[in-house]
């Protein structure tokens, strides 16, 4: 007999990401392990300035409206005030890393007992496809109309590499989408996140490698492909740190 | 008669009383104190402390919290202030209640570590990008410090509007006596995200901004008409009228006392709101009046701008408003005379 997977109940209507974005898979996996967990009725997500602001009307849930990058601060009090509450912060790399550096960094840091997810995609999507610290050498971007010059702008970012090895939290991991197993992992990684979370070890952060096709100028299928030829050897996919251990 | 207490700690010590659920900060000359004082008060008290990381951190936090319907908090001084403002301006948008404490210190830039009053026009026009005013209340006194801090709370949340105390760092720094209100047990607000969905909050993507001007805009119409405080004395027949607040207010409150006991028609008008302005104030002043002159620790005078504007509203377009600024620290009553004098003779042009 056929399984028919039910759609999380939390998300009420679509999605409004363009074809081939990862971020609506990425949204569902998060909605799928809220509702296994059992928390449907007790979740705050923080949402970002970014592609992912586009949430807003497609989830029946708390949605905390983020300022570019500052999610790691508010969602650290968040958290802190309504502490059996599950706190999501859903970022983009532009949010997180670029234009938040200070406050991811700083959260992570005093190992506040949210989770953060982000969305890998080597640009900043929404504001049209420039250049963001996670762009490949050599990537042509809006800003980087040449290619990325590393020499000038620095390597592409390890976000999730630089919390796991320096500071205390509970669990780090990198997941991608390219094929139904990976996506399997990606939301096994999520699940134990928010397990880390729900069980108060510390701050837990998944990245997720995610294709954006209208801004790489690819199909979806081509984006894909270039995530696994040229992203992953350079983001190493797994679990960098589990300290709960399960 | 109460203990004798520092203002910045007074002040902390009021929000507190005032049921205040968290502080996040970040620490500045010359603020520090309510933050050290709220490090260890705040947990002793079964409240919410937050070091953070930077005072754009500090604001995020207090927005983050403001979101779950709790009573906040944060503080700090001049560029402080300035580093807050994209955080304010987000909880303005959310319409969350916040209170902001401002101890100025002078100047552009980094500033000085003396007190000052230059960062009035940031307060009462709003400071970050949008349209939209904080609630600016300034108290001249470590008692009346302690007494719009806990007013400060119930405005913000009967408003959902940000609440500033602006005062100086030598109110801060200055010992007086004080009593502290009563404690007040104030619940999380229910309007607020419980994880339950209960209640649904508009994002800015997609509401309708232009009603939601008009509805603030009544709402600015009403805090205008309600929220005026000053103190006045002798503007009935006064001559020349003072504007001030803060610490030149009480020095205002001095120069015009003595002058009054000679026999010299001046008067005062001491503004406790700066936004809404008391533009009442004006109602009672003698309508033969030969100037406004504002008193202000100050490089070139800003309330004068607003003494002039509410004085034209209020029929008084004709007389000319002066300003006596003083450099970085606390006026000094004998060079406000000095200047004064100079005023009077005709010495000094008008700013308006």
């Amino acid at each position: 007999m056929a399984v028919v997977k039910k759609v999380p109940e939390k998300i009420a209507r679509q999605v409004p990401f363009c074809p081939g974005c990862g971020h609506g898979i990425v949204v569902r996996l998060i909605m799928e392990c809220v509702e296994e967990l059992g928390y449907n009725d007790n979740v705050i997500f923080g949402k970002p300035v970014g592609c992912a602001s586009l949430l807003d009307n497609s989830l029946d849930i708390d949605i905390f409206t983020g300022a570019h990058g500052r999610n790691g601060a508010s969602l650290t009090a968040i958290k802190r005030l309504k502490p059996d509450t599950l706190v999501i912060s859903y970022q983009g790399d532009g949010d997180a890393y670029n234009i938040g550096f200070a406050e991811t960094m700083n959260a992570a840091y005093r190992n506040e007992k949210f989770t953060v997810v982000t969305i890998n995609n080597t640009n900043f999507g929404m504001t049209g496809g420039q250049m963001a610290w996670t762009t490949m050498p050599g990537q042509k971007t809006t800003t980087s109309v040449n290619g990325r010059d590393v020499e000038l702008s620095g390597l592409p970012i390890k976000m999730p590499e630089m919390i796991a090895t320096s500071f205390d939290t509970a669990y780090v991991a990198r997941g991608a989408l390219f094929t139904p197993a990976e996506i399997n992992k990606t939301k096994g990684y999520i699940k134990k996140a928010l397990q880390a979370q729900s069980d108060g070890i510390g701050h837990s952060m998944v990245e997720v490698l995610s294709p954006c096709p209208t801004n790489w100028h690819m199909s979806p299928l081509e984006a894909q492909e270039r995530i696994i030829k040229e992203l992953v050897p350079y983001y190493p996919l797994g679990e960098l740190k589990n300290k709960g251990g399960k | 008669m109460g203990d004798m207490v520092k203002g910045n700690i007074a002040m902390a010590e009021a929000a507190i009383r005032a049921g205040m659920h968290m502080y996040a900060g970040y620490p500045i000359t010359p603020s520090s104190e309510i933050m050290e004082y709220m490090s260890w008060r705040a947990q002793e008290a079964g409240r919410q402390y937050i070091q953070a990381e930077s005072e754009l951190g500090a604001m995020y936090m207090v927005y983050g919290a403001a979101s779950v319907g709790s009573r906040v908090l944060t503080a700090s001084s001049g560029l402080g202030i300035s580093l807050k403002q994209e955080g304010v301006s987000y909880m303005q948008a959310a319409d969350y209640p916040c209170v902001m404490i401002s101890v100025c210190r002078y100047g552009d830039g980094l500033g000085s570590l003396q007190s000052g009053q230059t960062d009035y026009l940031r307060e009462t026009r709003g400071g970050g990008n949008g349209d939209y005013r904080n609630i600016v209340l300034s108290p001249s006194s470590v008692q009346e410090a302690v007494d719009l801090v806990y007013l400060a709370f119930d405005l913000s949340e009967k408003y959902r509007n940000i609440v500033v105390i602006l005062t100086e760092g030598a109110l801060g720094q200055m010992m007086e006596d004080c009593e502290y209100p009563d404690y007040k047990e104030v619940p999380f607000y229910d309007w607020a995200f419980d994880g339950k969905h209960t209640n649904p909050q508009p994002s800015q993507m997609t509401m309708d901004l232009y009603e939601r001007a008009q509805r603030r805009n009544a709402l600015r119409a009403e805090i205008t008409e309600n929220e005026q405080r000053w103190e006045a004395v002798g503007v009935e027949d006064a001559e020349y009228v003072f504007f001030a607040y803060g610490i030149p207010g009480r020095i205002a409150l001095g120069i015009v006392d003595d002058a009054r006991k000679r026999g010299e028609k001046l008067g005062v008008v001491r503004a406790i709101s700066l936004w809404p302005f008391p533009q009442k104030a004006f109602d009672a002043i003698n309508k033969d009046v030969k100037g406004f002159v504002t008193i202000e620790t100050a490089d070139d005078g800003q309330m004068v701008e607003d003494v002039a504007l509410f004085a034209k509203k209020k029929g008084f377009g004709d007389v000319p408003c002066y300003t006596i600024t003083s450099p970085p620290g606390v006026p000094k009553t004998v060079d406000v005379l000095k200047k004064f004098e100079a005023i009077k003779a005709g010495e000094v042009k008008e700013v308006f």
